[in-house]
Parts: structure tokens; C-alpha cells; sequence
């Protein structure tokens, strides 16, 4: 499903952000990464959803080898994975149904289709409520809430997460991590980054720790084992 | 691409003109004052070609020949003058004429020449018009140098001047169309600067969710269509009114001979679809330079 083979990133400015790293990840799992700040784990993701490209090694997402698809495909290639951010990544002057609605249309799905399934994911996440409302009426739960219903409206087959609850209080975390562990129950991968140390020790998962670049820690059902 | 994803296009371009609020306020208003300048220029602009135009039309060479010459020297200093480059137009005109039209155009003073029709003093004239009117100097220097012309006028020293005014005149013109396109890209670069940044995370997010290129693009395009479109309205609407108003009150009292403003009816109509060309692609242009640069291909 997600393979990373000798994977090395290099910025442009020189910093070594990932320094050969091997992962394996199957079809139906529930991943943490964790590890201290500037680690590497928004660039292990972002690599994922070919944001960045590594400077050796290959990368492979859903059988496709990341490194050799072209800039200009790239948009393809992500309808096959949903990605959630900390800063939610909303468009501030599409409503919450527009929003969701948009990764449908790209797909030039049936109007009727997307009026349903929309609906769907949106009372999934909890919030059918507001989808008229734009991102500036939401609070950043229900921010967060609209943004993964738009990564799950097409059935991707992995969500990527790069601290979803990086943003949201306590209460608000353990309702976002309700809906992750309901995509995943449904069979959907799940690979999240995050520093939240009480949500990885309560809700036991596999755990891998990043550090300077290299995988320092696997464990099937881990702990975040950084004190903060 | 399917046709409800143009429909699509269609209808998130209307709406994106609403959600922009300010911006497309600011990108109309940047049209509008372009297109303002461009259309006052404009008319300008054709309208004095138009005078110009007047004036050199009535541009011609009169080569007088030479008594001494007979029939057939005459003709052949007709076909001559037909075989030189540039030329419109040769048409004879013998001496009996050339008096009759003197006496005419003199009205009642003309029968002071009645005694002449006996012993006409006047020449046999070809008059010739070039193809340019500018070519006119030089076809008369040449016509000089044939064999039985008396005298070539072309009204020396009026015509040079009048060819100096005109390409001063043209040539102030093309300086203005230069000052003019770079006020125009200054305006639209600064509004396109001022939309970027809201625009940058917007085509991103889009990206990130799987839209293509082309897909980002429509209705970008759109957008940039209709806003041109919008921003032409007020220009096309201030400069008809006041051309027309021109052309009814002003022109009547314009009695010179050669001034003379272009009709109101059909000149409206250009200029207006003119400008609302122009607005269509600055809008264009504006819209998808401005999507380009986050394009990453
Ligand atoms: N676009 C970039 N250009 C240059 N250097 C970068 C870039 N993005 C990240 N880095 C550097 O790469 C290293 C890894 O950064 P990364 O964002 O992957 O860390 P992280 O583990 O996500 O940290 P955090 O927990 O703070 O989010 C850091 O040293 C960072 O400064
Ligand atoms: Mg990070």
C-alpha cells in the first residue's frame, strides 16, 4: 500500500530532513508518527502526497511510484488519497458543502451523486448541520470536521494526516480521533503525524518514531514515549 | 470534459465574482481606467487619421506641358508618367479645359479671362495622384526632369508642411499607445499583486484535492471574461455619450474644409466593441497570468 525504500530528502537549502528511511505500511492500518520538532515527519508525509519529492530512493502510494509521476499528474494521483492539516486547508469562500462538494466535481461526478454523498460524509463528521456556513462562521473543530469529510468523499483508500489535532482543544481532539477511528473501522488506512501524547496512549496503535530523519522506533501498539 | 463540468465552470465563475467581493471590484476598476484612457485615445486617434486622410487625398501633381510639344510627345509623356511606381491616377487635361474651369471657379471675375478662350495662355496638364500621398514630392522632382514639362506644382511648401504635421501628429499617437499599454499592465500587474496571495492558497487547496489544471484554470478564464466585460461598461457608455453630444453640438460648428469628425452611428458602434474586446482579453490575460505562476507543470 505505502512503501518507503531507502528514502533520503535533501532541501534545497541543505538541511537534511529525511536521511534514508525504510517503512512498510498495509492495506487497513492505523499509524502514528511521532518524534520532537523537526524530526521529520511533515516531510515523511508530505512525500506521501507527493508535495515534496526525495532526493534518492522511491516511494510507493496505492502501486504508483511517487518520484516518476510529472508535476502536471500529480492532482490525478491525490484523488486516490485523502490528506487532512492542521490548519484545515478549507477554501474561505466555498461553504462547508461547497467545500467537500469540490473534491466530487473535480471527478466530474453526477450532480445528484455529490448532492447525496456530500450529505453523507457531512453527517458522518457530525456536521449536516452547518454545511451552508463558510469556514469563518466554523469553529476549528467543525473546521477540521468539514476538511475530513472532504478527504473521505471520494473513498480514498489512505488518509494522510499531518497533526489534525495540532490546532483543537483536548475535548475537541478525542471527538476528531472518534471520526479517524471510525474511517479506519471502515477499512481505510490511516497515517497520522502528531505531538499529542495522550490520544497515541489511550488509543493503542502502531507507533513510528521519527528522529534526525530515521525511523528510531516501531512498535505495533506503541506508546509516544516523549515526555513533553 | 464533460458539458455539466462547463456548466459547472460557468456557474462557479458568476459566483467566484461575488465571493471576491473587493477584488473584483478592484480588477473592474483597473479595466475601467484603462479602457477609459485607451477609448478617449482612440477616438482621438481615428479621428485624426480620418482628417489626415481628408487632407491627403486632395493631394495632387499638376505637370504643365510645354507648347512646343506635340500629340504624340503628349502621349508619350502620359504613358511615361502612368509607368512610374506608385502612381493612382493620370488624367489629361487640355489647355481649353484647364481655362474653362479657371473661368468657372472665378464666377463673375472669370470674364476677365473670356478674352483668353481666342488665345489661351494656359497649358495642356496631366494631373496625377500617387498611390501615397506622402510619394507626391517625389513624383514631381521625377516629372521635372521629362522632356517638354514646363513646370511641375504640387503646392510646394503648403504640402510639406502639411506631411510634417501629420507624422508629428501619428507619431504623437504611437507614443501615446506606448504610455498608454504601460499604464495599462502597471494598473493590472498591481491589481494581479493584490489578488495573488488569496488566490495562491485557494489554487493550492484545489491541487491538494485533485483538481487539474485545466480544471483550476476555467474558471479563472471565465472570471477574467466577465470582469473585463464589466469593466468596459462604463467606458463604453461615457465615451458614446460624449462623442455623440460631440459630434451633434460641436462638429456643426467646425467649418473648415478638411475638419470633419467621423459619423457618431457607425464610429460608436466600433470603438464600443473595440473597447469591449480589449476588456475581454486584459481580463483574460489578467486572470490566468495571475493563476500561472501556482500552476506548477
Ligand atoms: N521547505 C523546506 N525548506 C527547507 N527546509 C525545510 C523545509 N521544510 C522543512 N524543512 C526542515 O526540515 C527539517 C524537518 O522538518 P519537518 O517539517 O519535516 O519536521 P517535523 O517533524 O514535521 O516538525 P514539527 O513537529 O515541528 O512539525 C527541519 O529541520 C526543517 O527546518
Ligand atoms: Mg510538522
Amino acid at each position: 500500500m505505502i512503501e518507503m525504500i531507502d528514502v533520503k530528502k535533501t532541501y534545497p537549502n541543505g538541511v537534511i530532513a529525511i536521511n534514508g528511511l525504510n517503512v512498510k505500511i498495509k492495506p487497513g492500518e492505523f499509524v502514528y508518527v511521532v518524534g520532537p520538532s523537526g524530526a521529520g515527519k511533515s516531510t515523511f508525509i508530505k512525500m506521501m502526497y507527493r508535495e515534496e519529492k526525495p532526493t534518492s530512493g522511491n516511494i510507493l502510494v496505492n502501486g504508483l511510484s511517487l518520484p516518476s509521476i510529472r508535476n502536471s499528474k500529480v492532482p490525478l494521483f491525490r484523488r486516490n488519497i485523502g490528506m487532512v492539516f492542521q490548519d484545515f486547508k478549507l477554501l474561505q469562500t466555498f461553504t462547508a458543502y461547497e467545500n467537500v462538494a469540490f473534491a466530487m466535481e473535480v471527478i466530474e461526478k453526477e450532480p445528484e451523486e455529490i448532492k447525496k454523498r456530500v450529505m453523507e460524509v457531512l453527517d458522518l463528521v457530525g456536521i449536516k448541520h452547518k454545511a451552508r456556513m463558510l469556514p469563518s462562521e466554523l469553529s476549528g473543530g467543525e473546521q477540521q470536521r468539514v476538511a475530513i469529510a472532504r478527504s473521505i468523499v471520494n473513498d480514498p483508500k489512505v488518509v494522510i494526516a499531518d497533526e489534525p489535532t495540532g490546532n483543537l482543544d483536548p475535548e475537541t481532539s478525542w471527538e476528531i480521533m472518534n471520526i479517524f477511528e471510525e474511517i479506519n473501522k471502515r477499512g481505510t488506512t490511516v497515517v497520522m503525524a502528531t505531538h499529542n501524547r495522550d490520544i497515541v496512549n489511550n488509543i493503542k496503535r502502531r507507533v513510528i518514531a521519527i528522529e534526525s530523519g530515521k525511523i528510531v522506533r516501531d512498535e505495533h501498539r506503541g506508546d509516544y514515549g516523549y515526555e513533553i | 470534459m464533460k458539458f455539466r463540468t462547463l456548466l459547472r465552470h460557468f456557474r462557479e465563475s458568476f459566483k467566484n465574482i461575488g465571493r471576491n467581493g473587493w477584488m473584483t471590484f478592484a480588477s473592474v476598476s483597473a479595466v475601467t481606467v484603462t479602457l477609459t484612457l485607451v477609448g478617449v485615445f482612440l477616438v482621438l486617434m481615428m479621428n485624426l487619421n480620418h482628417i489626415a486622410g481628408n487632407v491627403e487625398k486632395d493631394v495632387e501633381v499638376r505637370a504643365h506641358i510645354d507648347n512646343a510639344a506635340n500629340k504624340d510627345d503628349i502621349k508619350g509623356i502620359g504613358k511615361k508618367i502612368t509607368e512610374m511606381n506608385g502612381i493612382q491616377s493620370v488624367i489629361f487635361s487640355p489647355k481649353d479645359e484647364e481655362l474653362t474651369n479657371l473661368i468657372d471657379d472665378l464666377g463673375d471675375n472669370g470674364d476677365a479671362f473670356k478674352p483668353f478662350e481666342q488665345d489661351n495662355p494656359l497649358r495642356d496638364v496631366y494631373i496625377i495622384k500617387t498611390k501615397s500621398p506622402q510619394d507626391v514630392i517625389k513624383v514631381a522632382k521625377e516629372i521635372e526632369g521629362f522632356d517638354y514639362i514646363q513646370s511641375v506644382k504640387y503646392g510646394q511648401g503648403y504640402v510639406e508642411k502639411l506631411f510634417s504635421f501629420v507624422n508629428i501628429a501619428r507619431n504623437i499617437g504611437i507614443v501615446l499607445i506606448v504610455g498608454l499599454l504601460f499604464t495599462a499592465m502597471f494598473l493590472i500587474s498591481n491589481t494581479i499583486k493584490i489578488t495573488i496571495v488569496a488566490r495562491r492558497k485557494e489554487i493550492e487547496i484545489m491541487r491538494l484535492v485533485g483538481a487539474t489544471n485545466t480544471f483550476i484554470r476555467w474558471p479563472f478564464f471565465l472570471e477574467g471574461l466577465w470582469l473585463g466585460i464589466l469593466g468596459s461598461i462604463v467606458p463604453i457608455g461615457l465615451i458614446s455619450v460624449l462623442y455623440y453630444n460631440l459630434y451633434k453640438y460641436a462638429a456643426p460648428q467646425i467649418t473648415f474644409k478638411f475638419i470633419e469628425l467621423l459619423p457618431a452611428s457607425p464610429f460608436i458602434y466600433q470603438v464600443s466593441a473595440i473597447l469591449i474586446v480589449l476588456g475581454a482579453v486584459i481580463g483574460i490575460w489578467g486572470s490566468l497570468m495571475s493563476v500561472r505562476k501556482f500552476l506548477k507543470v
